[in-house]
């Protein structure tokens, strides 16, 4: 198979070649103080739905949003710093859900993750204004799969972390050098307009996307 | 060699398309579907300047790929290779399907789990697969619908777009115990989502393709609205990615652009759902994701296409899909009439050059040259005139060796017809001559003559005027031929 590497390279590198033409200029756009407001319209015009809220009070906002939707059984990362926070709010709680701890692998906790929990809370890293997008760099503590099992993913932002546009963090934040196992843009819901481009929504993952954003932060 | 050039190598594209456009459900589907498609793309890029700025900066990002392939490919597999991810590189088709055959068994997989590839659909792989015992599920809802059915995708973005509602519901009761009939569309949905959660779990691997592999940080990445590639990619032990040579970006900055022109060129959404990128296989202290990738790089044709310098703007393509979209042939015969995986003009000009003018020869032909694809690519290719280039490398006399099956179009009659045409019209007088046995013998040919049958098997037979122009100028008092 080593030979196909080297016809491969071997006739591209016979071609003739050509000049690479300069980038052209391009800008993206800039949002400046509407940026909050350019961010929750872009996500609910995808079906997601953005909550504002504080650092103190979100855990006990979402137990009565999850109590709202009947949602009995939590995903969480109890290694990650929201997780730990909603751990030791709902600790105190009677009424809240039941917390499922993501802390052994994928294998181990498959059944549960796959068919049962309800649904996952996870941190955001950044937000995008553009495109109404979550930015997730799932790690150990808030693993990839927290995002996309369950059928409702509440995600957790910090409002200072919101950014005009992608091409804006990828420089700013030098992901070239530090890329993740795993990135992730998340923009609503999971969606499928395969059968008559009739959107229905939770084909795969989520059926609902709940995002707290934490104004104070 | 028949006499005509529609009976020549390759052509039966034009004896397929009275079927498609003979069946109103298949027209009233793809009508229905390329409408939408058209007026979502269109609300995306209303603003024409920034559309404008966009699209060069899109096409140049992926015209940079092209001036320095080899040595991104080399960039991308020493990035990749550090970052834990195992790098084959494949000839062939049959190449391909071997390598992913043996990792699979390497690995004891008996089931797989898919998501969307138009790589895989080339490879057949599902069918190779099957062949040695291997379980290969669709998990895409489009795909899935598919293979349930049995058929093969007839669009690059919305695989079963030809079918509607009521075709699904009707599979779904046959095949999805317990569902019975509906045309509810979250009910069918939701019906998808339950049988193949079970599969994603069962899977032993999962395989996927790739929209954009970054040389920079040896990334891969995938865009989806269904979390099937997601799944696919995260859930099973094992995941293998599936990709072209030419599917590229120089550096993680070049990605915006082009992630900012693709889902809005396709469906007319700002962003797909999913923009997922992976840069290595699950590490130490982490719970979940595949414990090893694999990425197989496929030429099957696309280094001798990167050959010609015309040519190779082909390979900019990033699959919009858009193009057919907006194709007045593609919206009416539907993707299954070209045969081939890659329908469309980007099939058109793809698939020739691919497989070979001998025997997809007909499809730079199944076109009207009317521009549209041209005006739509995100990228800039220029589709038309590379239609018209591979329809000269199928006639032409000891040609360049560009395209393999070259000169297969070519026939006698049609040689020796121009031959007849340069010798007349480089003659005045027999230019002059030719002129007037036309305007007064012309419309006594018939309809049936070899070559004219190619024109007239579709269209009214041209009615020659009575007096040639110069008869008219000279009568007009214009003396200067
Ligand atoms: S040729 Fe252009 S319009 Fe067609 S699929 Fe490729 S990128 Fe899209």
């Amino acid at each position: 198979m080593s030979d196909a590497r080297a016809n491969i390279l071997a006739r591209l590198r016979a071609a003739p070649r050509t000049a690479p033409p300069e980038r052209p200029d391009w800008t993206p756009p800039v949002f400046g103080e509407g940026r909050l407001e350019r961010f929750r319209a872009m996500l609910g015009s995808v079906h997601g739905e953005v909550v504002e809220t504080t650092l103190a009070a979100w855990p006990e906002r979402l137990a009565a949003l999850l109590a709202e939707r009947g949602v009995r059984r939590v995903l969480y990362g109890p290694a990650a710093p929201v997780g730990a926070q909603l751990g030791r709010a709902w600790m105190a709680d009677a009424d809240a859900p039941t917390l499922v701890p993501y802390d052994r692998s994928i294998e181990e906790m498959k059944a549960e993750l796959v068919h049962t929990v309800e649904a996952g809370v996870t941190s955001v890293r950044w937000g995008i204004a553009e495109t109404g997008s979550l930015v997730l760099w799932p790690d150990a503590a808030e693993p990839r799969l927290m995002s996309l099992l369950p059928p409702l993913h509440v995600a957790v932002m910090a409002a200072s972390g919101l950014h005009d546009s992608l091409a804006q963090l990828v420089a700013e934040q030098g992901w070239a050098g530090a890329m993740p196992t795993n990135a992730l843009l998340i923009s609503g819901p999971s969606k499928t307009a395969d059968i008559e481009q009739t959107l229905a929504y939770g084909v795969h993952g989520p059926k609902e996307l709940l995002v707290l954003v934490l104004t104070d932060q | 060699m028949g006499a005509e050039p529609q009976a020549a190598a390759g052509n039966d594209f034009t004896a397929r398309a009275p079927k498609a456009l003979n069946d109103p459900t298949l027209r009233a589907n793809f009508r229905r579907a390329m409408d939408g498609l058209m007026s979502k793309r269109a609300a995306q890029f209303a603003d024409t300047p920034a559309w404008e700025a966009l699209r060069a900066r899109g096409a140049a990002a992926k015209a940079r790929v092209l001036a320095r392939l080899p040595e991104l490919l080399v960039e991308l597999e020493e990035n990749c290779r550090a970052n834990g991810i195992e790098v084959h590189w494949a000839e062939s088709i049959p190449e391909a399907n071997a390598i992913v055959l043996e990792i699979l068994r390497a690995a004891g997989a008996r089931t797989v789990i898919k998501g969307k590839s138009m790589v895989s659909e080339e490879m057949e792989l599902n069918h190779h697969l099957a062949a040695h015992g291997i379980q290969a599920v669709e998990s895409d809802l489009g795909e899935y619908i598919i293979q349930l059915a049995g058929e093969a995708p007839s669009h690059i973005v919305m695989p079963c777009i030809h079918k509607n509602k009521a075709e699904i519901a009707q599979l779904f009761a046959e095949r999805i115990p317990g569902l019975g009939y509906t045309e509810d569309v979250d009910a069918l949905t939701a019906a998808a989502r339950a049988e193949l959660r079970g599969r994603f779990a069962a899977a032993d691997a999962g395989i996927s393709g790739v929209n954009f592999a970054v040389a920079e940080t040896g990334t891969l990445v995938l865009v989806e609205n269904e979390g099937n590639g997601r799944l696919s990619t995260t859930l099973p032990p094992l995941h293998i990615a599936l990709m072209g040579i030419e599917k590229l970006v120089e550096t993680l900055e070049d990605l915006p652009p082009l992630l900012a022109l693709l889902p809005r060129s396709a469906t007319g959404q700002h962003i797909t759902t999913y923009v997922n990128m992976i840069t290595h296989p699950r590490r130490p202290g982490e719970l979940d994701g595949p414990e090893k990738v694999h990425l197989v790089l496929l030429d099957s044709g696309r280094s001798r296409v990167f050959g010609d310098d015309q040519l190779r703007d082909t390979l900019r393509c990033i699959r919009c899909g858009a193009c057919m979209n907006h194709c007045p042939v593609y919206s009416r015969v539907g993707g299954h009439t070209y045969k081939f995986v890659y329908p469309g003009p980007i099939g058109k000009i793809l698939t020739p050059q691919l497989e070979g003018l001998d025997c997809a020869g007909d499809q730079p032909h199944a076109s009207t040259l009317c521009n549209a694809c041209v005006e739509v690519c995100p990228v800039k290719i220029p589709i038309a005139d590379i239609l018209v280039r591979l329809r000269e490398e199928s006639v032409r006399p000891g040609h360049s060796g560009a395209v393999k099956g070259g000169g297969a179009r070519r026939s006698w009659l049609e040689t020796l017809s121009w031959r007849g045409w340069m010798l007349i019209y480089s003659r005045p007088w027999m230019g002059r001559l030719a002129a007037w046995g036309m305007t007064r013998f012309g419309n006594l040919l018939p309809e049936r003559l070899p070559l004219l049958k190619a024109w007239t098997s579709v269209r009214a037979k041209p009615r020659f005027a009575a007096k040639s122009l110069h008869e008219l100028a000279r009568e007009q008092g214009y003396c200067d031929e």
